[in-house]
Order: C-alpha cells, then structure tokens, then sequence
C-alpha cells in the first residue's frame, strides 16, 4: 500500500483512539505534550501522555462568576470550551529568568539566563485562542523589540487547535471574529465526528507528523461530501452562536457590540458607568491573569544576601495592582475605577492602537473567572447606552 | 559568559542606538534578534552636588577614550539598573554631541536612586538605551525656543540647551524659564552665565523663597505670562511636574502658541522601556516608545484625564 | 570590612510560630547569620547582646500593661522596627477578646484571674509605636523574612507585594475555589505572600496576611451571599487571624450588626 502524503486541503480521518498516535509521534519528536485534562473541577491544560487523560464526556457550564464540570456520556472528547489556562501559561510563563548578574571585584558580569528548551505541543486549542496567540505574536514578536524567550518558545511550538462544536454562555468569539473556525495558526486542526476526528494540514510541520500517521496506516480519506459536512460544523456553531438570545433560568448568551469601539471608550473616560463597576470590582486582577493576551510584566530583582548574584524575573504584572504604575508621587491608576478603565479600554482600544487588533477574542475567560462575576460585554453595552452622543 | 565590555559591541549593533542621532528618531525602532535587557557598563567620573539630595553623574563607557557606540539625542532616556536593587528611567542631562561620556542628574527618591546615591566616584554603573522620542529640536530650527522647567524637570531640558549652545544660528530667541519650590533646588544656575554668553535668556522663579532670594515669587507660568513672544514663530518646551505641564502648555496655547508647537516630556513608571511590559500606558501610548516627549496636540486630552 | 548589622527578635503576645518561621529558614539562616548580628534571639540563642540594634524583628500583639512599656523600649533600641506576623501587625487571634468583656474572658479561663493582668483590647504593635515595615502572616512566610532581610542589609525597599492571594492561585495554575467549586474564599481580599497553599488544596484562604491593598470586601461578601453563603459564616471568615485589622474588622463589624453599605 502506498503511504498516505496528505494534500493541504483535504481532510483525513484519524480514529479517536488513533489520536494517542499523535501524541507520541509528537512526544518522539521530543516534544513536551500538553492537553486539557479534568482536575480540581476544571479543564486545564496538564502534560498529556496518554489519549485517557482527555477530558472526554465532560462538559463545562460557565457563567459570570461561575464555571462547574458536568458528565454528559453523549459528550465528545473535547466538547468542554476553554478552562482557566491557555497557551499565555506555557509562552509567556507567570515567571521566568531574564537575566543573571554575577559581581566581582565591583564589576558585573551577566551569566546566560536559563532557558527552557524543549519544544512544546498543545493539543486542544481553540480558535479563539489561536486570534489571541496572534495576538501575543504582535506584542512580543511584531512590536517595538522582540521577546527573545518568547520568540524562542514560539518557534517550536506545535499546535493541534479543535475545532469547537459547542459555545459556552461567556463564549464571544463570534462578536470578535475570531472563532469558533480554527483559520490560522494551528499545524493540525481537528473536528470531533462521531468517533473519529477529521484532521485538517496548517504547516508544513503538521504534514509531515500526518504523514508518519498515514504510513502507518491511521489515516483514512476523507470524501468530499464528508469534508464539507465536517467544515460546516464550526459555521454552523457560529451562526447558532449569532442567533442566540437570552432565555429565563439559563445563563445569558455574550455578544459584544464591537463597532466604533474604540472610539467609543476613548469618548467615555470619564462615564459615570466606571465607578458603578469599581463599587463591584475586587481589583483582585483575575481577569487580567485568565486573559490570553494580557501581556504585563515586572521585572524583580532576586538577589542572595551579599547582593554579588542577582537573578533578574520578569513575572505577570496586572493593572489591577497599585503597583503597575506606582511613580515617586503615588500611583497614577489610584482608583479602582481607573484601573477597571485600564483595563478595558486598554484592551478594547489602545491595542487597535498598538498594535492593529483588538485585545480581545471573546474567550470569556474573564467574565468566568471573574469572582464577583463582572462581565465586560455588559459594561460595554452600558456605556454604549447611556454613552453621551 | 559574557564580560560587560562584549555585551557593549553586541550593542553597538542595536539600531535604537545608531538611530539615536539629532532628529532621527522617529518613534520605536525595530531591534530583532536583540535582548532588550541588554546592559552596558559605564564608570562614575565624577559626582556632583547640585541641590539637597539631587546629584549629577559623569558617565564614562570605556576607561578611556570617548563613547565607543552610545548616541543619543536631547530628551531621550536610560534606564539606570542597580542588579539587586532594580531599574529606574532617569532622562540624560549631557550634550548630546559631547564625546567625553555622558551625564545624569538624580534626585535621590526612591529604592534605585538612593542606591545610586551610596555610589562612588570609580564604581561600575550599569544602564541601558538610549530610549524614547528625543525634544524635535531639528524640526524646530529658526523658530524661538522657550523651553520652561518645573523643579527637576530641568534636567530632561539640559541636554537641548546644550545642543541649542553648539548650535545656536540655527534658531531665533531662546529663553528658559526655570521654577523651583525653594532656590536651592532651581538646578544648574552656575550654568546660567554660559548660557547667557550663548544668547540664551534665563529667569528663574520659586514658591518658596529663602530670605537672599532676590527673585520673583511664584509660579513658573507668571514668568511664561510676562514673556514677551511672537506665538506664530515659538516652539515651547516644557518639562516638570504634571500638572505643572498642563498649565503651562494651557497657557502658551492660550497666547497663541499653536498645540503642535508645544512639547512636554511625561514621567511614568518604566519597566522594559521597550513596549513590551506595558506598565507606562498613558492612553493609547506607551511613553517608554511614544514619548516621553509629546506634542501637547497629541496628548493634551489624554492628559487631561484625571488617573488616566 | 563594614560592621555587620545586627539583629534583634522580640516576643510579645503570640504563639511562637513566626519565630519558629525564622528557625525555619535554615540554609537562608545561614547564610543570613554570615551577613547579620544576630546580638538577641531568645528562641534560639541564649547568649544576648545588649542593644542598639539595627533591625529588630517584632512578633506578637500588646496585651498586657508591661506590654507597653517595653515596646517603647524596644522602638529606642532598633533603627529599623519590623513587626512579623498577624499578632504584631493586627492584634492576632487573641483580638478576638476585642469583642468581649476582658473580665468574662479572663474569668472563663483562669481558676485565679486575679493575677492576670491583661488589657481589655489586644492590638498591634503600630497602635504603640511607630513601625517601618510590616511582614504580614500567620505564621509569616520564610522567603518573604529573607527577602525582608536581604532588602536591609543591601539597602531597597523589600518586594512585599500588596496585591490579592489571586495573583498566587493564578501563577501557580490553581483552579479557582470559589468559581470551580462555589466556595467562599477571602483570598480576592487578601494580600498575597502564602504561595496560596490553601485554595491549591481545594480550601478558601482565610485571611492569614491581612487585607490587602484596597480590598473590596462588601462587594466580596455581599456577592457570597447572594451565592447562598449565610452571613455569620462570612462574618467568621474575616473574623479570624487577622480580625482586627481595619478592614477586616469593619467588615466583621458590618456582616455581624448590619452596619454599612448595605444595612437596611
């Protein structure tokens, strides 16, 4: 039989089995293998070496404040959307060394940082945060210098990115034209189809390790027909997701407004709608550390008591925190209605600014993540309504 | 391993340095391949006193000869790095085109700058850049200059009187208009008499007067308001506290002097000073990148927003 | 060679606990033992240098009439005034008395009260003396006393974070207790320091660092019980380690009598 090269537009079948193929040609090939497993309550993103581990029958019910697990037999492999982890945790790490600086005889010599240097798979991401590991790439890799560890990391990393077939209540990709379709950024694409996936080529790198599955005889071609039923799925969630309306007793379908936004926000920086949301607002900074772009970083000194070893750490900073913009005369963002503004504007309208996309893919993940369930697509919506004209 | 002299030749190729010519910067420069955390070693010269607390530093790069790759232009930044203590933007205070090193003028407030204040003359300082968008002054030739300074807000315009001395024809009147709380913090007054051989006007005001102040009283806008100027041909910059700007700039507008014309440097707290930390937004900017020098035209109404 | 600073650990009102975090450092103990004096520790060292001291490391709450005059005399001898721990920065669990009749307490417990001398209120060091740091916990953490340390001797400002136990749940990937699970956890309001050992096994933070910068708390609280969780179990939770300290306390205060914002 003649080994199966896979074209870039067609699909393949891969039995779902089949899928712990993948993992360890990806794990042959010296990849670190992650994936979404069930723990703590949650889907979250734990090394993946077995297919058992995968999340499957389970399904996530989220809500502002609120995220609970479910077993629904009929559930697929990854019908569960996203948990409070994304690709941001393994590419942009919550701490990481940047450098280090030894002293001797008064003067400072800097010693390589170490770098984390195994090349990392996912499996399972979605497409809204394939739109926001574009995003990041902007930031680290497109802005003004690149992020040398992180362009590091970027350039090994392999993706298999899912297909979704089901949208949460704070799922609003289809607001922000990024999802549900996987499009871009993935080296495979899955779509969960009865008891096999349809696999879908987006690099050079996923065609090769596809290859290697169809020499050994795991794949089987995908027909026409079958193509385009499987492509429909995603298009079809996402018209499902455009029609959806609020109904009594469920969580409220996210949607966002997303026109004029920009100027929207710049034109209400003073909106009375900013110290309602600081009198619920915890400034606890959840959401901007669940959210998949959030790129803000501090740098700390860590030192040994002789102060001659200093190792340099950039970790996660958040607008939420006095500290973000603390100066000699105070912090500028004092408030907690300045930062809940930070934030929001920053991340629906300075970043079109920045760097030509909004901050924003509609994960939902900070409207869940949220412990006092604030919902930035409702306070969007507010100051639209009330927005002077 | 890498010795401090290697990396400064690695930084000779950073294009944020090369590019760092009068004039030339324009914005954030690309430097790919290139960590932004990147160091250079400079030797303290020589420390001098220049008011209760505040102290400038002569900066040298190598322990001999002039700069080897350092370039930079009036109202640009380093970020001065104490390994163990931390990091802190402290804008340069020297001629632009002077080849013998660099300087800083530092007021001793906070954990970096009183670090910086236990250094000697002789001991290794590290820093890195220069960063940001320098003063227009290319732009600005045969136009008057009024440059106003608020407290140490001085030291970011040190650097244009320099290079407006070096090339004085190239613009029309120039005067400086210095305010300080008490006398002793209106910085670089033994410099005044150079100046004034340059053809610069110098009027100094304080809040706060000790009993030998001979001066006028008061705020540094009362000396903007009995300036005589032709609005059309002024360019006005201005650097010190907030407020202070908001003012100041309200005030030149007010006379004429076009927002387009009116330039203030913007103090925020900095952490990579490469666009990448996202700690110094002031609206859709970054100040580390953008600025800190804005035409009051671009950042009047994000200035004007109360915590923004 | 510069005189090393020297160190000094003071005992008020407390169980020992952040003291024995000191002990705990062990390597870092060492290491802080080659850079410091360590001139009076009674816990662990039975020879004691008279002062000054340099730094001066308090645990403990006031609690006694002695109490006070000693904390002056201690505040003479240190250049550097630190208080380590919940007692020392916000009164401890023996604030809990604050609430009571002190000669109820004392009679409730002791056979003779007539040889206790205790005040009526248990409060924190600063309410006495004027402190220069304060390193929350119950008990404190051990990298955060050699952070503390190591800021001394080398002359910074010790990087103590203010923010939320958040910051810790989310570097560290743990799911978090209250949206996962329903539980009401006072970590959104609590300053960060522990590592958030609590919610990483699945339990709420109780409060042991205090408040943090700006805590929202009746927002907190109020969404808790909107969720189903009855009020006097919110009142026990901010009514713990760090009781007395102001915003926890005014919320104790408010959930208990109904006072604030929201009281009908």
């Amino acid at each position: 039989m003649l080994p199966c090269t896979p074209a870039a537009d067609s699909l393949e079948w891969l039995a779902r089995p089949a899928l712990q193929a993948l993992i360890d040609a990806l794990t042959a090939r010296g990849h670190r293998v992650v994936g979404p497993q069930v723990a703590d309550g949650a889907v979250v993103y734990r090394d993946l070496a077995d297919v058992n581990q995968l999340p499957a029958g389970w399904l996530d019910e989220q809500d502002g404040g609120h995220y609970r697990l479910r077993r629904d037999d009929a559930a697929g492999w990854f019908d569960h959307v996203v948990g409070p982890h994304s690709l941001k945790n393994f590419l942009f790490p919550p701490r990481e060394p940047i450098q280090r600086l030894v002293r001797e005889d008064g003067t400072w010599r800097e010693e390589p940082a170490p770098q984390e240097q195994q090349p990392l798979a996912v499996i399972g991401v979605r497409a809204c945060d394939l739109a926001a590991l574009r995003v990041q790439d902007r930031v680290f890799l497109h802005g003004g210098h690149v992020d040398v560890a992180y362009q590091a990391r970027r350039e090994k990393l392999f993706v298999v990115a899912v297909n979704c077939r089901r949208a949460a209540a704070t799922c609003f990709c289809h607001s922000m034209k990024c999802g549900p379709a996987a499009t871009h950024s993935f080296d495979l694409a899955l779509t969960e189809a009865g008891n096999r996936f349809a696999v879908e080529i987006g690099s050079e790198r996923g065609r090769e390790i596809l290859s290697a599955l169809g020499t050994a005889g795991l794949l089987t071609p995908c027909t026409a027909d079958e193509a385009d039923r499987v492509r429909t799925i995603p298009h079809d969630l996402e018209r499902t997701m455009h029609a959806r309306v609020a109904e009594p007793g469920v969580p409220r379908p996210r949607s966002l407004d997303t026109d004029g936004i920009r100027d929207l926000l710049y034109d209400n920086l003073e909106h009375p709608r900013w110290r309602v949301v600081a009198d619920r607002c915890l400034s606890c900074a959840n959401c901007t550390l669940v959210c998949p772009t959030c790129f803000c970083s501090s740098v700390e000194e860590v030192a040994d008591l002789s102060g001659d070893d200093v190792t340099r750490e950039r970790r996660w900073a958040s607008c939420f925190t006095l500290a973000h913009s603390q100066m000699h005369s105070g912090a500028v963002h004092a408030t907690v209605a300045s930062r809940y503004r930070q934030w929001l504007t920053h991340k629906l309208a300075g970043w079109i600014d920045q760097f030509g996309t909004s901050g924003c893919t509609g994960c939902g993940r900070c409207i869940t993540w949220c412990p006092v369930a604030i919902d930035l697509t409702e306070e969007v919506a507010m100051i639209r309504e009330s927005a002077p004209p | 391993m890498n010795s401090m002299n290697s990396l400064n030749s690695t930084h000779a190729m950073s294009p944020s340095a090369s590019a760092g010519m009068q004039g030339q910067v324009q914005g954030h420069v690309q430097c790919q391949g290139h960590s932004p955390w990147q160091l250079q070693a400079t030797r303290i010269a020589a420390i001098r006193e220049e008011a209760p607390g505040v102290r400038t530093y002569s900066l040298t790069f190598a322990p001999r000869g002039p700069r080897p790759s350092f370039r930079f232009a009036a109202g640009q930044f380093n970020m001065v790095s104490l390994p163990g203590i931390g990091e802190a933007a402290i804008s340069i205070t020297s001629d632009p085109e002077s080849l013998s090193g660099i300087a800083h003028t530092v007021h001793a407030v906070g954990s970096v700058t009183r670090a910086l204040a236990r250094l000697e003359v002789g001991d290794e300082l590290l820093l890195r850049g220069p960063y940001g968008v320098p003063w227009p002054l290319a732009d600005l030739r045969d136009r008057d200059l009024v440059l106003v300074a608020g407290g140490l807000g001085l030291a970011s315009l040190l650097s244009a009187i320099a290079f407006c001395m070096t090339h004085r024809g190239d613009y029309g009147r120039i005067t400086v208009l210095s305010g300080a709380k008490t006398p002793v913090y209106l910085l670089a007054t033994n410099h005044h008499h150079r100046w004034r051989d340059h053809g610069i006007d110098v009027h100094c005001i304080v809040t706060d007067p000790d009993p030998r102040w001979r001066g006028p009283v008061g705020l540094v806008s009362m000396l903007l308001d009995s300036l005589t100027i032709d609005p059309d041909a002024t360019s006005l910059l201005c650097c010190g506290p907030e407020p202070m700007m908001i003012a100041v700039a309200e005030q030149a507008n007010a006379r004429g002097i076009a927002r387009e014309q009116i330039f203030v440097s913007i103090e925020r707290l900095m952490g990579c000073a490469s666009g990448l930390c996202g700690l110094c937004q002031l609206g859709p900017f970054f100040v580390c990148r953008d600025g800190p020098v804005f035409s009051y035209d671009r950042i009047a109404r994000w200035l004007a927003v109360p915590h923004l | 060679m510069p005189k090393k600073p020297r160190l000094a650990v003071f005992k008020f009102a407390s169980c020992d606990g952040c003291q024995l975090q000191v002990l705990d450092a062990q390597d870092s103990l060492l290491a802080i033992a080659e850079r410091v004096e360590i001139a009076h520790f009674p816990e662990a060292r039975s020879q004691s240098l008279a002062g000054p001291y340099d730094i001066g490391l308090v645990e403990g709450s006031i609690s006694t009439p002695a109490d006070i005059a000693r904390i002056q005399e201690i505040r003479r001898e240190c250049r550097f005034l630190v208080t380590i721990g919940a007692c020392a920065t916000a009164g401890g669990i023996q604030a809990l008395r604050n609430w009571c009749r002190i000669d109820e307490v004392v009679g409730s417990v002791y056979a003779s009260p007539v040889y206790v001398e205790s005040l009526a209120q248990s409060t924190p060091i600063s309410e006495h003396v004027p402190v220069d740091f304060e390193l929350r916990g119950c008990p404190i953490d051990t990298g955060q006393l050699v952070e503390l340390i190591t800021a001394v001797v080398i002359g910074r400002q010790p990087r103590v974070p203010r923010h939320s136990v958040c910051v810790e749940c989310k570097e560290a990937g743990t799911v978090c207790v209250t949206v996962a699970h329903g539980i009401a956890c006072l970590g959104p309001a609590t300053q960060a320091g522990c590592g958030a050992i609590c919610p990483a096994h699945g339990r709420e933070c109780f409060g042991c660092y205090g408040p943090a910068e700006q805590p929202n708390l009746v927002s907190l609280t109020g969404f808790y019980e909107h969720r189903g969780t009855p009020r006097p179990h919110l009142a026990r939770l901010v009514r713990s380690f760090n009781a007395w300290a102001p915003d926890f306390r005014h919320e104790g205060d408010r959930l208990e009598h109904g006072t604030g914002a929201d009281s009908p």
